[in-house]
């Protein structure tokens, strides 16, 4: 990577790629510390614009400096604000300049370099990142477009990539299958055997698709009302739920139980009074829960935890092979947006900035 | 006004068709969902063209045009296409138009590679009776419906299977969820046998005053395929005929109901070529 003395674009920071949790927890800015950070980062000569991403999996700074020794001294007022030493954060850090930041911020925005590769979660914390950058008028000409250009690749990529189709959790599956059973889940009743971790992991994926009526049966009904409180939803006692089981659409087992749970037949005495409503069985327990002969029931649909898992490592082998796809695209238009912030630079003309604050 | 033959607007919306039918099948191939509104105008100009071309039928033999087999094809692809233009956009069922155009394509396509099919027209074959006209084209309109219920019964299957097998990636990640296939499913199954009930009360009611002019082999033919489908209903209703048994039913019974086409033409070469009592 060339120095370039005239002013530098840049991207520098940390993210889960090198940096342990442990430390990414310590780099992280909170709200206080994030407005204190920006106060000392509006007085450093010669930073020219900057924008800053702070998520759960990296810290970034985004900005335009007249050098790059402008950019070292941000570090270095990162590192003192911190508490972090020079040499500890250049183990870590992510650094690239002009036409590599752009491509670095684009990959960013659309998923190709978050932790669960192809999340649309991370565009929606760029367009945070850069609509507090706005308001701290802390952007200007060069930023605003490369931001604002950032945006509309990122939805380019996911629209003509498979990048972002398909789900890569568990979780997230087994509500991806419920929709294609029932389409919207505002109606559908689910019922949650057991009350683990898992079971109130799925219980909010379902949740934050729309999924509004959910019940929870443990043996230990205590558990059971506790999980339910958290989640505004109903408790069963654990020796109910069989006379129950067709009043529910979608039942998601994760007990500790030794033996089978949800036998067959407690299935087909369901089935007789909802005939023609399908009944979605998401096994995640192990041993499992539900009897797997259940499966060949007509309107029954049963995935345990391994059918999940290859779904979600499917899903997850797909996205690896469009990475490549997506990464030829970004390029293209990280070198096109490039060549006209130079362009504009050497006529001495600013690029046209929509909605620009600075 | 129209100084092209109506085979000719015919083919033409017929290529269109074809043309949807293809872009979808390019689009699944390459596993990218396909645009539904450039489907649905491609749909929409197909039809409007393929109306000009009907409406032209419609002048050449003075009424409906759904006097033999060729007609009754064209009809039945245009009262789908009608019925998904109506509905497609209210159900917003992914891949519907993509069906959709894959029918009428194979309907109209086929009724204009067989010219036989078309070499009798039969002109004023309603004679001046506007009930029997009105009942025909009833009739063919609910054979329509019965087409798109056919297209719906197909998605289910095909996303029931891949739910069944756990095959979820690909053209099947596009299918609608197997539940919004069945409430469409079920309401066309009703709209399809209400239309056909009516058309059929009218039908009777003429046929009572004029035994002579109908068919006994058309009359038998249509009343079981009414039949069938009224009792499709009925065992839905009652939760018995569900899933997959529902739905090859519909698939089964549209084959047939497109079948008694050509075995009612056929009943009716026997005779002179002489315009026909009623339809279909």
């Amino acid at each position: 990577m060339s120095e370039p003395s005239s002013p530098t674009l840049f991207a520098l920071g940390a993210s889960h790629h090198t940096t342990p949790i442990e430390l990414r927890e310590k780099l992280a800015l909170t709200k206080d510390k994030m407005d204190v950070f920006c106060a000392h980062l509006n007085q450093l000569p010669g930073l020219r614009e900057y924008a800053v991403l702070n998520t759960c999996n990296r810290v970034e700074f985004y900005g335009l400096a007249n050098s790059s020794e402008t950019v070292a001294n941000l570090q270095r007022e990162f590192c003192a604000f911190q508490g972090f030493s020079d040499a500890e954060f250049n183990a870590i850090r992510q650094h690239a300049l002009n036409r590599e930041a752009i491509q670095h911020l684009l990959e960013v925005s659309s998923g190709l370099d978050s932790q669960m590769l192809g999340e649309t979660e991370i565009l929606g914390q760029v367009k945070d990142a850069y609509a507090a950058a706005l308001t701290r008028r802390s952007t200007g000409p060069v930023l605003n477009r490369v931001f604002q250009k950032t945006f509309q690749y990122a939805k380019h990529v996911r629209t003509h990539t498979a990048i972002t189709e398909g789900q890569i959790s568990v979780a997230n599956v087994a509500v991806d299958l419920a929709t294609k059973i029932f389409g919207e889940l505002a109606s559908a009743n689910i019922l949650l055997l057991g009350a683990g971790e898992i079971g109130d992991k799925t219980a909010k994926a379902f949740q934050s698709r729309g999924a509004k009526s959910l019940t929870v049966a443990s043996r230990r009904l205590e558990r059971a009302q506790e999980l339910a409180s958290t989640l505004g939803a109903a408790a069963l006692p654990f020796e109910q739920w069989p006379a129950h089981l067709a009043s529910f659409d979608i039942v998601v087992c994760s007990t500790a139980a030794t033996q089978t749970v949800v036998t067959k037949d407690s299935i087909r005495a369901a089935l007789k009074k909802r005939p023609a409503r399908p009944l979605f069985l998401i096994d995640l327990a192990l041993p499992r829960d539900v009897d797997p002969t259940a499966a060949e029931e007509e309107n029954v649909f049963l995935y345990n935890l391994d059918d999940l898992a290859k779904i979600a490592e499917e899903n997850l082998a797909a996205r690896t092979a469009e990475v490549k796809n997506a990464r030829a695209i970004l390029t293209e238009k990280a070198n096109a947006l490039w060549e006209q912030i130079n362009k504009s630079a050497s006529t001495k003309q600013n690029p046209p900035a929509a909605n620009s604050k600075c | 006004m129209f100084p092209i033959p109506d085979r000719c607007w015919l083919w033409l919306a017929a290529t269109l068709y074809l043309a949807g039918f293809i872009l979808g099948t390019v689009a699944l191939v390459r596993e990218r969902r396909h645009s539904r509104l450039r489907m649905y105008f491609l749909i929409l100009i197909g039809f409007l063209i393929q109306t000009v071309g009907l409406y032209l039928r419609g002048q050449a033999v003075h009424g409906c045009p759904i006097t033999n087999a060729f007609e009754l094809l064209q009809f039945t692809a245009w009262s789908a296409t009608s019925l998904y233009l109506v509905i497609g956009p209210t159900f917003r069922l992914s891949l519907l138009g993509y069906f959709t155009a894959c029918l009428s394509a194979s309907l109209t396509l086929v009724s204009l590679l067989v010219p036989a099919w078309d070499s009798v027209l039969r002109i004023n074959n309603f004679g001046n009776s506007h009930w029997i006209e009105f009942h025909a084209a009833l009739a063919m309109f609910s054979y329509g419906v019965f087409g798109l219920l056919a297209l719906t019964s197909i998605m289910y299957l095909l996303q029931f299977f891949s739910l069944k097998r756990h095959h979820l990636r690909g053209f099947f990640s596009f299918l609608p969820s197997i539940v919004d296939l069945d409430h469409i499913s079920y309401r066309l199954l009703i709209a399809g046998v209400v239309l056909m009930t009516a058309a059929l009360s009218v039908g009777y009611v003429h046929w009572i005053r004029d035994l002579e002019r109908v068919h006994s082999f058309k009359i038998i033919l249509t009343g079981s395929i009414w039949a069938a489908y009224t009792l499709a209903l009925l065992l839905r209703w009652r939760g018995i005929l569900i899933t997959k048994r529902l739905a090859w039913s519909c698939i089964v019974l549209f084959m047939a109901a497109l079948l008694s086409f050509s075995a009612i033409e056929s009943s009716r070469k026997a005779p002179a070529i002489a315009p026909a009592a009623s339809q279909p």
